[in-house]
């Protein structure tokens, strides 16, 4: 924690990116098979819910319906089979009735035959119905002209909610119609079975939207029941029909209908979407529960992980870092001891000349005319001589020194015409003995710019070795220019020499390159300078013509606070 | 009577003066140049010049060019060489273009004054003996 607390704003960033990557490329797929996995079982248990359902209904549909067609079937067995003079009387009337009831229960309430004018002459059954006038009820006339009729549910004389199967026999005058009261709480407990759940309900409507069984405890639309039984009776091919409707409490329900009876009643089942569904709703809440704790647990990995990456991407940075700056180092000095042949020449002469004063002062002494005073004033001007050879040495070693001192890599503002400076006195002393004159062109007021002094050293010190290199062997003249060229700072490094063939230039900036003989050259010299000037956003070009001689220019930008 | 003349040839006049000044002392005749140029302008204006002290490694005309110039145009002159850094190769070159011989620098007096008391001796008897064979060549041919 501490580590990358401590880490730059690069690497928060890399972590960051890092971070969110593995965040989408773990959820995303996740994501997008939970969601198809989830949305394929969703509709397949809503398929098979619906499935079920429609089922029943269709079930109940076709047990209704037979029910009802053997009430009729019943009715016209009785009609047919004993006439209307036999079922007239009364007494006969009662025995069938009990017949009937003997075989279906209380199904049956009671039977009656009924003229042409819809005046009963015969009743058979609880209720004082002896005489009643029956030519004004729809049944009745329904049943004279279609020769049988099961009626929709209704309070009737006897103010009890009931229908009735009648058919009707005989022609014109003649006919007759035997009619039979079924019970609403038998016929009731058919549809009233239907239960699923704590809020499935079953019922039964008539095309007018009245209910022929005992309706549902909530309130219900009856419209949009009667919208579906439309819908069925609109589109026959579709026996059962399934849609979901929200109530006024805006509760959603399925409903699945069918239609009964010669398309005149409909069956109505209804049960509220969350509790058909409520096992598809466990199963969404635990798969959102685990979902969201994995979802969790990634998070926390690619945290983890991400920040682990970035600490040790730190590490190995910093690492990488170090090595770079070693090789700067190593190859400086590497550098410094090209130079060394040079300078120990030049430190040689001031130490020949001390070791002949000194030399000279031993002459002296051994004579006897030591106290002479022009002997005195001669080892004076000796010993004065020694000192400013001294002196020479030191400053050399110094400049050495200076030059050699350990890379720690700081970036400051730096002089490059100081920089050029200091490495032309290293290299002066060297250029005088092989012939090479040496010239400077320096921009006066060349902006500072920010950069590792030793770094920036080393560039320069690399491409005025190389120079004076390949004008070793002939002499030549050595320019190191410095210039402004808009935003970029020039630094100019021009000798004549014999030139890099156009095979070699491509090549030049590769490490372990080199034409040097094996042991003289490690190759890694410019290729370190292109990495240092690279780094510092700049870049290094070479013109170079065979026989004519080569120009490096080292561009590097100016520094914006600077410019 | 000086032991020897001698040419100091070195481009650091420090070194030049300090050791013509203990040569002197030890009754050499000194000249003193400080390049290869003003050495060969020396030894062409001055005839007594017997050996030439030649600093190998000077700006301009450096010590093995100039040897190669005395060995032309003066052979009867000899040379010894100093190298001022301690590498044998420059020193072995002298000797193959016909240096008397080479010593380090800084090199001690004594040694540098016996190598030129032999470098004037053999220069001498050189001379000596072309003496000697022309006096026998003009005596041959009057005879």
């Amino acid at each position: 924690m501490d580590e990358t607390r401590q880490m730059h704003p690069e690497y928060t960033l890399l972590a960051r990116k890092m971070f969110l990557t593995i965040l989408v490329v773990s959820y995303v797929p996740v994501l997008l098979v939970s969601l198809t996995i989830y949305l394929q079982f969703r509709g397949v248990y809503r398929q098979k819910v619906e499935d079920h359902l429609v089922e029943m209904v269709r079930k109940h549909k076709q047990q209704i319906d037979a029910f009802l067609h053997a009430r009729l079937a019943d009715v016209r067995f009785l009609a047919q089979s004993f006439g209307r003079d036999t079922l007239s009387e009364e007494a006969f009337l009662q025995r069938q009735l009990a017949f009937l009831q003997g075989a279906y229960g209380a199904t049956f309430v009671d039977l009656g035959v009924i003229d042409a004018r819809g005046r009963q002459i015969s009743y058979a059954g609880p209720f004082k119905l002896g005489q009643a006038e029956y030519a004004g009820a729809a049944w009745f006339q329904q049943a004279m002209a279609e020769r049988a009729v099961i009626s929709d549910v209704f309070l009737g004389l006897r103010g009890l909610p009931h229908f009735i199967v009648a058919v009707c026999s005989g022609e014109g005058q003649d006919a007759w119609v035997l009619r039979a009261t079924i019970d609403f709480e038998a016929f009731n407990k058919l549809v009233g079975g239907i239960h699923i759940g704590a809020t499935g309900v079953a019922f039964i409507v008539n095309r007018d939207g009245e209910f022929q069984t005992t309706g549902p405890a909530s309130p219900i639309a009856a419209e949009k029941v009667f919208g579906g039984y439309q819908t069925c009776a609109v589109d026959p091919s579709r026996k059962i029909h399934v849609y979901s409707h929200p109530d006024e409490n805006g509760v959603r329900s399925i409903y699945v209908t069918g239609l009964l009876k010669d398309r005149n009643w409909l069956l109505v089942y209804r049960q509220q979407a969350a509790d058909a569904f409520h096992q598809l709703r466990r199963a969404e809440k635990m798969s959102l529960f685990f979902f969201i704790l994995g979802g969790m647990l990634i998070v926390v990995m690619a945290l983890v992980i991400s920040r682990r990456m970035a600490s040790r991407v730190t590490k190995a940075d910093r690492e990488k870092e170090i090595m770079r700056r070693q090789v700067i180092e190593t190859s400086k000095l590497a550098g410094i001891g090209e130079l060394a042949a040079g300078v120990a020449h030049e430190i040689n002469n001031p130490v020949a000349v001390m070791i002949e004063e000194a030399g000279w002062i031993q002459d002296l002494m051994e004579d006897e005319r030591i106290s002479e005073p022009e002997d005195r004033a001669e080892i004076q001007r000796a010993l004065q001589q020694i000192h400013t050879q001294g002196r020479r040495c030191k400053e050399i070693t110094a400049k050495l020194l200076s030059f050699a001192r350990g890379s720690d890599g700081s970036i400051r503002l730096l002089d490059i015409n100081q920089i050029i400076e200091d490495v032309i006195r290293l290299v002066a002393q060297q250029a005088k003995f092989t012939h090479i004159e040496v010239e400077t062109v320096l921009a006066p007021d060349l902006p500072p710019l920010s950069g590792s002094e030793t770094e920036m050293h080393q560039v320069v010190l690399n491409l005025v070795n190389n120079a004076l290199q390949a004008m070793a062997k002939d002499g030549g003249r050595l320019t190191v220019f410095s210039e402004v060229d808009g935003p970029w700072i020039v630094i100019g490094v021009q000798d004549t020499g014999p030139g890099i063939p156009a095979a070699n230039l491509e090549r030049i900036f590769d490490p372990f390159f080199t034409t040097k003989p094996v042991g003289q050259g490690t190759g890694l010299g410019l290729s370190i300078c292109y990495g240092i000037i690279k780094k510092m956003g700049g870049r290094i070009e070479v013109d170079s013509r065979v026989g004519q001689g080569t120009t490096f220019r080292v561009v590097v930008p100016v520094p914006p606070t600077t410019s | 009577m000086a032991v020897a003349t001698v040419l100091i040839v070195d481009d650091e006049m420090g070194f030049v003066e300090a050791l013509a000044r203990r040569l002197t002392r030890r009754d050499v005749e000194i000249r003193e140049a400080c390049s290869g140029e003003e050495a060969l302008n020396r030894l062409a204006s001055d005839g007594d010049i017997e050996v030439v002290i030649l600093d190998v490694k000077m700006p301009g005309m450096d010590g093995i060019e100039t040897l190669a110039e005395i060995r032309r145009r003066f052979p009867l002159v000899e040379v010894i060489m100093l190298t001022g850094h301690a590498t044998v190769e420059s020193g072995i070159e002298g000797m193959k273009k016909g240096a008397f011989d080479y010593l380090m620098k800084p090199c001690d007096i004594e040694v540098l004054l016996a190598k030129v008391n032999e470098a004037a001796a053999v220069k001498r008897r050189r001379e000596e003996r072309i003496v000697e064979a022309r006096v026998r060549e003009i005596t041959a041919r009057r005879a």
